[in-house]
Formats: structure tokens, sequence, C-alpha cells
């Protein structure tokens, strides 16, 4: 029997029940359309941190103090900040920051409960958020630590509505603030919502919110750019020297961190990774599950059509042609069923990327990988069935009813 | 010297081994000549379904000799055995075995697809439509089994038994679940074939069918009788 015989044949037996194909191929659709959804999502992740490497500025130092050491919380202070600005060549902008516990924050008519953020002129150059209209506070600012304000944009609108936000006032817990600029748009980027940000001179910061002696200038975080991208690991070695020096710690034992942008990407992709290879388990048993329905199905019609398998063998059929009829069989629905998965899988990857919060690349390599996972599937689940029914013995099952 | 188109030596048909074993057959020795139509007949338990399967190449003896068309088919594997049902025997069964789900066309050309003939579709189909043609089906080529009486079936049956033109037609009780009329015409049909030389080797238990038949072996105990003793014994059977 030649392949497009057996093909039409097999389709023959396909088309029979219709029903039964459907469900039978149900199990590879959902295998092969969570197998495109879970890569177009790993895919959106990933997305989402290469915009953050874009969105962070460029050759950006990150000093942090180290986490999980007891005390390590109040070792990063001003000071070292200014040590830094100091001593360290190579740097073109030092932003130091440090945030409030959530604050009333009272406009004439709005009052809005958030966090504050302490800053220093820098902050707009390093963390490239440019301002919108006014200014930013300047050194002179910090010195006299003036009460001046720069809002969000988002928290601009919220606190003025449309009307102009520069030059009203604005009461943060009881102390009065001059709104002196607006940051331009820039909405979210990774986890942190930028227009929804209110800053402050970090002095004044220091002064008002950090009252206890213990703490009253010390950081959350410096961040720093670098003048070339080149000169960076050097530059990374000085802070780290100055650090130790300044906290008199060993490089060998830090209280504090020193990383690149790209370190935290790295740590980002790494649990991205972890992700992806959990949804890819999740998908590949699936298929493995609706290969397993495949085999089931596959064996109930063996045995309901032992009579017609008896009727073939007896008009001179092979083991060989009955085993080919049924694997075709089960590679055809196994191959349908990727070819509806794939598309059940690329319309659900961009359902999910309108509906929900997360974002989905469809990754084109998923769709052949998937598709080839579903033909395998089906030979090595169609098999089985497939030569059981080859080995019956023709007398036995044409006296089958 | 008798030219047999069948032709069994001491056939042997064991089932079970040992202690348990049941011999269906215990030496058989039946010549069917070319163009001959013979009944075999036998009460049920006697071996000649055992017997038939064999002449069939459906079940190969424990022992003895099958020689059809001058070829010795007793020792063949299971791919050799269906090639030869493909293209020496045309079975016709009692329960007609069409599948019920395709048209009688389709059904008819079902042995055209097997043993590796190479026809083209067309060739195939022309083929299937010729053999219906001939038992007076033709007008009912597209329909399904379902939609035809029992006589109809076993027509279309004979037609896909005789599409791979074999020499050999195998009818285990043709008429078994068929009215007189049908059967009637069925007993026509298989005449006709036998008058343009076909072999033809029938199962029944009916003596009235049997006495279509030039000549009837008769089957007990895993054995052949004699003439006499078939006919006391009651073709009544």
């Amino acid at each position: 029997m030649n392949f497009w015989d057996t093909f039409k044949t097999a389709w023959e037996g396909l088309t029979v029940n219709k029903l039964r194909s459907f469900l039978t191929t149900l199990g590879i659709i959902i295998g092969v359309a969570s197998v495109i959804i879970m890569m177009a999502v790993s895919a959106g992740a990933e997305a989402v941190i290469a915009e953050q490497i874009q969105g962070l500025g460029a050759n950006l130092i990150i000093v942090n103090p180290m986490r999980g050491v007891p005390g390590a919380g109040r070792t990063l202070l001003y000071d070292d900040a200014l040590a830094i600005e100091e001593q360290i060549k190579g740097i073109s902008g030092i932003s130091a920051e440090q945030i409030t516990a959530p604050l009333l924050i009272k406009a004439e008519r709005e009052t809005l409960e958030l966090s504050v953020t302490g800053a220093t002129p820098d902050y707009p150059a390093v963390r490239d958020v440019p301002v919108g209209s006014g200014r930013f506070f300047d050194q002179k600012d910090l010195d006299r630590k003036n009460k001046v304000v720069v809002l969000g944009y988002g928290i601009a609108r919220d606190l003025f509505g449309d009307g102009i936000a520069v030059g009203q006032t604005v009461n943060i817990g009881t102390t009065r603030f001059k709104v002196i600029g607006v940051m331009a748009e820039k909405g979210t980027v990774g986890d942190v919502d930028y227009d929804g940000q209110i800053y402050i001179p970090l002095t004044v910061l220091f002064q008002k919110y950090l009252p206890s002696p213990l703490a009253s200038d010390r950081l959350r975080t410096i961040y720093l750019e670098a003048d070339s991208k080149e000169t960076m690991d050097e530059t990374i070695l000085q802070i780290q020297n100055l650090m130790a020096k300044q906290h008199d710690v060993t490089l060998e034992n830090p209280d504090f961190v020193v990383q690149t942008q790209q370190d935290i990407i790295s740590t980002q992709e790494a649990t991205t990774e972890a992700f992806r290879s959990l949804l890819a388990w999740v998908a590949g048993v699936s298929l493995l599950v609706g290969g397993i329905g495949i085999m089931n199905i596959m064996l109930v019609s063996v045995t309901e059509r032992t009579r017609e398998i008896g009727v073939r063998q007896s008009l001179g059929a092979t083991p060989g042609d009955i085993r080919r009829q049924f694997l075709i069989e089960a590679i055809v629905l196994s191959l349908i069923g990727g070819l509806v998965g794939v598309a059940a899988g690329m319309s659900g990857a961009v359902l999910f990327g309108e509906l929900g919060d997360m974002r989905t690349v469809i990754v084109p390599s998923s769709i052949p990988l998937s598709f080839a996972a579903a033909a395998m599937v089906g030979i090595f689940f169609g098999y089985f069935p497939a030569n059981s029914a080859a080995q019956l013995d023709p007398i036995e099952a044409l006296r089958h009813e | 010297m008798v030219d047999y188109l069948i032709e069994t030596k001491a056939l042997k048909k064991v089932y079970g081994s040992g202690e348990i074993a049941v011999a269906a057959l215990d030496g058989v020795d039946v010549g069917v000549a070319a163009g001959e139509f013979v009944a075999i007949m036998g009460p049920s338990g006697s071996g000649k379904s055992t017997l038939m399967n064999i002449l069939g190449c459906l079940d190969r003896p424990t022992a003895g000799h099958y020689i059809l068309d001058e070829q010795d088919v007793s020792r063949l594997d299971k791919m050799e055995l269906a090639y030869v049902r493909n293209h020496k025997i045309g079975f016709i069964f009692q329960s007609f075995n069409l599948l019920p789900r395709i048209s009688a066309l389709k059904n008819v050309t079902l042995p055209m697809l097997y043993g590796g003939n190479g026809l083209h579709p067309e060739e195939r189909e022309e083929r299937a439509m010729a053999a219906l043609e001939s038992v007076g089906l033709a007008n009912r080529a597209h329909h399904r089994p379902s939609e035809m009486s029992g006589g109809q079936r076993q027509r279309v049956a004979i037609a896909r038994a005789l599409v791979n033109d074999p020499p050999l037609i195998l009818a285990d009780e043709p008429t078994g679940n068929l009215d007189t009329r049908s059967s009637k015409e069925i007993m026509e049909i298989l005449h006709n074939l036998h008058n343009r030389g076909r072999t033809i080797a029938m199962v029944t238990h009916e003596p009235d069918i049997a006495a279509h038949t030039q000549r009837v072996i008769c089957i007990r105990d895993g054995q052949v009788m004699t003439a006499g003793d078939c006919i006391s014994s009651g073709v009544t059977l």
C-alpha cells in the first residue's frame, strides 16, 4: 500500500468519528499552545529587562548597603557619597538617594499619602529622567536646605490637575514646600513608577524626616555615572577600595555592594531563566499528557475496530500495512493538534499581552519547535497501539464482535 | 493425474500442548481440482472452520502440507500469507464483513489497495465498478452497506472477492444470514462464476445449498469422511 493510499485510509478512519478525533487532539492542542504561550511570556519578561537597560541610563554604577548583614542598613552614608565625589576620578555624575516612610502630601484641594525621595542635583542626569517644566534643585538648595519640591509628572497632575504646578505650594507632613519643577513624563521602568515620585533636597530629608541621630545621614542607594564603559571596571575597583577604607572593612567581607546595571540585569535574567525552564517543563508535561491521550484513544480505537482490521487482513493487508495505517492516524491527529495548537498559542499569547498585565513576545522558533514536538509525540505514542493492531491474529479479529 | 488447485497432505492442526492438546484437524487429505465447485460440510466442532481458515491462509497448520496453486503455503510467514490471500483467494463471509462506514465501491476497492499491485486510483475504481456491475449493483455503488439489503451486501462482498481476479473463491456459509430469495440470487451468481471456470470451495450446513455443488467434502472429528458415511451421518448435519 503506497503512502497516499495509507494516508487516505487513515484520514477516513479519523473523519468517521470527528468528535472523538477532536477530543484526542485537544491534549496536543493545549500542549503546543502552552509551549508557545509560555515561551512568549518569558520572552516578554526578557524584553522588559532589556528595556530596563535602556531606562536606567548609561554606564551606571550602583552602590548599595549589603543586605543580610546586621547593621548594614545604617552603613551607607551621605559622607560616602561626598567622599566618592571628591576622590574618585572618571565619574560624571553622582546621585545619592534616600526615601521616607509614607507621608501626607497636601495641595490646595488634594491629599496623597506617599514616600518622598531625597535626592541630589545630579539625579535627572544620572537616572535619565529629564525635567519637564521649572527646574530641579541645585547645590545651593541643598546647602541652604531650601524647602523646595520637584514633582513627578503624574503627581503634578494628581495634585493640580491641568493647572500649572510650578510656583504652587505643597505641604509634606507639617512642612510647607514650594514647587519648583515638574519632571517630564517617563512612565514605569522595571518596577519604578517615575511619574509617581516626589523629590526634595536630600539634606532637607535628613533634617526633617529622619530625625534619629543614629541614622540622620544614611542613604538608600548611591547611583554613579561613569565617564566611559572602558574605564568602568577600574572605577568600580577604586570605589570598592575607598568604601572599604571609609567603613574600615576588608574587601573580602564588605558591608556594601558595588554593582553595575549589567550585574542587576544578570541577576534578573537568572530569575527569568529559572522561570522559563519551569514553564518549559510545564509545557512539556502537558504535551506528554496529550500524547498519552492519543495513545489511550488509539488503543480504544484499535479494540473497537478489531473487526475492520480482521477484514483488511483477510483482503491481504500485511502487518506493516495495518501498523502504518494506525501510526499515520496518530501522526495526523498530532499534526492537526500541532497546527491548531500553534494558532491557539499565537492568539493566546497576543490575548495575554492585551488583557493581562504581562508582556508577551511570540518566539518564532517556538512554532517549528512545538510542531516538531507534537509530531514526535504522535510517532512515539502512536507506535504501540499501531503495533498491537498489526499483531492481531486475523481469525480472532474477524470473530470479534 | 488430476490438476489440483488446492491439495492438502496429512494436514494437522493442534490447539494447546501436552495433556490438554486437542487436534482440530487430524490428518486431512483433500484435493480440489481447478474449476471445481465443492461444498465442505460437517457438524459444529468437526474442524471445518479450522480447515477453512487454513485453506484461506488465515492460519497455518501444525503439521502437514497445503499446496495452493502449486505453491506450498503451509510454512509461509505472516507477510507472505497476506500476499497469498490478496492474490490467490477471494473471501465471502456469512456476515459479509463489509466496512460499514464506506461506500460499496470503496469496499470493493479495498483488495486492490494491498498486495502492491500498483494500480492507479482511476484504474482501481474502474475495476471495482466493473466487479459491481458483474453482480448487478452498479447503481448502488455509492451507497453504504447499511443502506442495502442482506442480499445486496453479500453481492458487494462477492464483487470484492472477485476484484483481484483470484483463482480460488472461499465462501463460508454465504447464505447463512439470508432469506430464501436472496440465497437463490447468491447461489446463481456462484454458479455463474463456476461456469466461467472459477474454483469455489463453500462451507455450508444446508443440504439444499450443498446440492448446488459438484461434490461434498464431509469433515467429522478432524477427519475427512467417505461419501457414504457422509450421507449416512445425515447431510442434515
